[in-house]
């Protein structure tokens, strides 16, 4: 699989893997990680709510989908026992997470609660 | 302005989409953006007709989309936020509010279904995604030789210890009762499966555990003195359902646990508002009788609209 190029400001959520996590949670100050996987339900139905925030708060929020099931050692190191799963990244440091589906604007205060 | 406006994309609201898109009625189906039909997280349906191998919920729903949108509905995924009256061109219509839309409908069918009911306990909401699931196809697979409760004695409650079976090392079903309530097949297979045990006559008292769960409490029912702490990685509640029917207080009525009051045409309280499936009072949900409820429903709601346009075929009747 070629090197995942991180662009300053994607306007979609990004795909990140075992592998590239760290180097995104490096170069973006604030990262909202979509933890999912294809036997998820919920989780597909979280997707295209976040490519929705991705598009309104570019440059604000960088968000990023990894799926645990090809991933499972991100899953294990942030301890994901629950899918939809996000885990909030600010400077570097994980500093929460947001667990099951919710509606948008819900999702956004959730978020920006973590932003400060 | 819609003839009929259905709210909620499980088996009955599907189905209602079905027939009211066949009889050419306008129809628009408004589907929750963020919470999927409860049946979309169960892993195989084996109760529903025309499958004799089973299906699993979210395929058998994903065809049932499929199906309505062949007959032309019109799908959107938002939240209903609020019911009001208003009326147009002399007869009354619905005015159905989203965070962002509103829509009118000379109509509405409610299928909005029900949620997994909390237990209440401690620990409960601190471990939620830290052991704690409601989702045994979502969070199954992190389970994997791990020790597990499932609280609850339903057919839900059964069947899901069995699909977790598939990951944990062992399997234990607390339930308050000395039986369960699980259909009769569900009830062989969970006896004859070496990985499950039983707490018998025992509820949940606490979730303790440090970052993730690592034990819980029960207490005996018929003796509260007695209480003993088990070791487990997850606990797995499936100890009923409540229904989502909180946007329609005060619109239609409802019985005391908030399931919607629906006669055998599926009429509420309220003129031209039709309910079924899972979040209306009746004796049980299943994905089949979802499906009828729908059914009639949507045909409840084309007599009534064709009435309102005096279009019926019945002549000229009161609505």
């Amino acid at each position: 699989m070629p090197e995942e190029k991180f662009v300053d400001n994607p306007d979609t959520a990004i795909t990140l893997t075992d592998q590239n996590i760290n180097e995104a949670v490096a170069k973006y100050p604030f990262i909202v990680v979509d933890c999912w996987a294809e036997w998820c339900g919920p989780c597909k139905m979280l997707g295209p709510i976040l490519e929705n925030l991705a598009k309104k708060h570019v440059g604000q929020i960088v968000f990023g989908k990894l799926d645990v099931d090809k991933n499972p050692d991100t899953a294990k190191k942030y301890g994901v026992r629950s899918i939809p799963n996000l885990l909030v990244f600010k400077n570097g440091e994980k500093v929460g997470d947001i667990v099951g589906a919710l509606p948008e604007a819900k999702l956004l205060e959730r978020i920006n609660a973590l932003k400060g | 302005m819609y003839d009929v406006v259905i709210i909620g994309g499980g088996p009955a609201g599907l189905t209602a989409g079905i027939y009211a898109a066949r009889s050419n009625m306008k129809t628009l189906l408004i589907r929750s953006a963020y919470k999927p039909s409860l049946i979309t997280t169960t892993d195989l349906i084996e109760n529903y007709p025309g499958f004799p191998d089973g299906i699993g919920g979210f395929e058998l729903i994903e065809r049932f989309t499929q199906q309505a949108l062949k007959f032309g509905l019109a799908l959107v995924d938002d939240d209903i936020l609020a019911v009001a009256k208003t009326s147009t061109e002399g007869h009354d219509a619905w005015e159905v509010s989203t965070a962002g839309s509103v829509y009118q409908a000379l109509s509405l069918i409610i299928s909005t279904g029900t949620e997994y009911a909390h237990l209440n306990v401690p620990g409960e909401v601190e471990f939620t995604g830290r052991g704690v699931s409601y989702c045994a196809t979502c969070d199954g697979p992190f389970y994997r030789d791990c020790r597990l409760i499932v609280v609850g004695g339903g057919d839900t409650a059964v069947q899901e210890a069995l699909y977790l079976t598939n990951f944990a090392s062992s399997v234990i079903i607390v339930h308050r009762r000395d039986r369960l309530r699980a259909t009769a097949v569900l009830q062989d297979r969970a006896f004859a499966n070496a990985k499950i045990s039983f707490e018998w006559n025992a509820v949940l008292e606490d979730i303790t555990g440090d970052s993730v769960v690592k034990a819980v409490r029960l207490k005996d029912v018929k003796d509260p003195g007695k209480a003993k702490t088990l070791p487990v990685d997850g606990v797995f509640i499936f100890t009923g359902t409540i229904p989502n029917t909180e946007m329609f207080n005060g619109v239609v009525d409802m019985d005391a646990q908030g399931y919607i009051k629906v006669n055998a045409h599926m009429n509420t309280s309220a003129k031209g508002i039709f309910a079924g499936g899972d979040c209306t009072n009746k004796l049980l949900r299943q994905v089949v009788t979802a499906c009828g409820d729908g059914a009639t429903a949507a045909f409840a709601a084309y007599e009534y609209v064709s009435v309102l346009k005096g279009t019926s075929y019945d002549g000229v009747k009161t609505p």
